[in-house]
């Protein structure tokens, strides 16, 4: 990430001293890691994808998400007291530190696992972003507004995908189906309200996650259904993620996305 | 087309005219609406507020440093910041913009209602920018660039490039 231009996105660069700045970032990681690490697992198909078409609809979404980062980053790091980068905040932090969900770091088993995946988050991503453009916090509410425009895209292609993969071949169908019974339990870990995201409700600027849980199952559920897949029954779900408890592929993404940053510290395009 | 306002200094209009966009040279980065402030401060120094098409688009980086470049030529200097608000819309492209795209052979934005038909609807509403003709196919919704689709024409048999409607 080049910083070339100086991206001074902040309408609001201090926070209320009643409210420090510590949980607001807090809550921010929780948003922004989701991008930064589904970015990168979409980022490892390029050059990978099924056909053309694909592997360039991958990539570009990967870049509108690692866009949406450095804004989300950038916002950080000016809000820290210390001397901090947006590189720092992406490439120098320890696993436990990060609050992306276990859904976005599920590796590419095969096209029905990225394509659901995809679908999985953008029908959460789109209402987040539809919540957050009402935050009091003017960055936030800025970065959402840009982000629903892009956002809105990658929700219809992948959903458009679910329903060609569901409603396509014997095999298509079959894979996809199991990449649905798979991930399926690491959706409801989308809604959960962590005390960083009661804060930042209560302030006014977060967004009540688990207000969009009942919507987002009836979105999906429809989908999947016109896609003429079975909706799962699991009652199980998977979490931690937010918690910094991640599974066992976090490290290995976070090894390759690490690696030039540590071994040439200071490092830029 | 709705018309979006700019604070755009006059005196520094013409400089800014002569930056191109990176990836779509024969626009300049007026023409494309993402110049949304110029400035003289007080010191002499000038101020440009650009604001990007789509959030990761790596040709912001490359516009701040030409616009800086830009104005160093005239014996000026610039600062560039990056703003999100308001967010961009295709919109935002000038008459001019317009017409120089199709020439270059990137369909033009349609309206919100009509893209949508085209991107997701299989209705043949994008002109073909070689041979004029609407029956056109999309081929997939995301191009080279964020910013484009891509189709190809059933009739002069070219594949070409769509500017996506972004409101
Ligand atoms: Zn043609």
């Amino acid at each position: 990430m080049s910083l070339n231009t100086q991206r001074n996105i902040s309408t609001n660069p201090t926070p209320p001293p009643s409210e420090g700045a510590g949980g607001r970032t807090q809550y921010i990681l929780e948003i922004a890691d989701n991008s930064l690490i589904l970015g990168q697992r979409l980022g490892e198909l390029c050059g990978h994808g099924p056909s053309l078409e694909t592997d360039i609809a991958l990539t570009n979404m990967s870049l509108d998400l690692f866009g949406q980062v450095r804004s989300y980053y950038q916002y950080i790091a000016q809000l820290s007291e210390e001397e901090k980068t947006e590189d720092d905040i992406a490439f120098l932090r320890l696993e436990r530190d990060y609050k992306n969900v276990l859904l976005v770091e599920q590796p590419n088993t095969d096209f029905g696992y990225v394509i659901t995946r995809q679908y999985f988050f953008d029908v959460f991503h789109l209402m987040l972003m539809q919540q957050l453009q009402y935050s009091k916090d003017e960055t936030l509410s800025a970065i959402a507004k840009k982000g629903i425009k892009e956002v809105s895209y990658h929700k219809r292609f992948s959903g458009d995908w679910v329903k060609r993969l569901g409603d396509g071949t014997e095999e298509s169908h079959e894979r996809v189906q199991k990449a649905v019974n798979d991930l399926w339990p690491y959706t409801n870990e989308l809604f959960e309200m962590t005390e960083t995201a009661k804060a930042a409700v209560e302030a006014g600027i977060g967004v009540e996650a688990s207000q969009l849980k009942e919507a987002y199952y009836k979105e999906v559920s429809e989908l999947l259904r016109e896609a003429t897949l079975e909706v799962p029954e699991s009652k199980y779900f998977h979490k931690g993620g937010k918690h910094g408890v991640h599974t066992e592929h976090m490290g290995y993404i976070l090894s390759d996305m690490q690696f030039m940053q540590r071994t040439y510290p200071g490092m830029k395009w | 087309m709705t018309e979006s306002v700019t604070h755009i200094h006059p005196k520094l209009l013409d400089i800014l005219k002569s930056v191109p966009d990176p990836e779509i040279p024969v626009l300049t980065i007026i023409d494309l609406g993402v110049v949304r402030e110029a400035v003289v401060l007080e010191d002499g120094s000038v101020e440009v507020k650009i604001t990007p098409t789509y959030s990761g688009c790596p040709a912001m980086d490359v516009i701040g440093d030409d616009i800086v470049t830009a104005f160093a030529k005239a014996g000026m200097k610039a600062k560039v910041k990056l703003v999100l608000s308001p967010a961009w819309s295709t919109d935002m492209i000038s008459e001019e913009g317009r017409a120089a795209l199709e020439k270059y052979g990137i369909a033009a934005p349609l309206d919100a209602t009509a893209d949508k038909e085209a991107l997701l609807g299989n209705k043949k509403r994008v002109k073909c920018p070689q041979c004029a003709s609407k029956n056109t196919e999309l081929v997939s919704q995301f191009g080279s660039t964020a910013c484009k689709a891509q189709f190809k024409c059933n009739d002069c048999l070219e594949p070409f490039d769509y500017f996506k409607c972004l409101t």
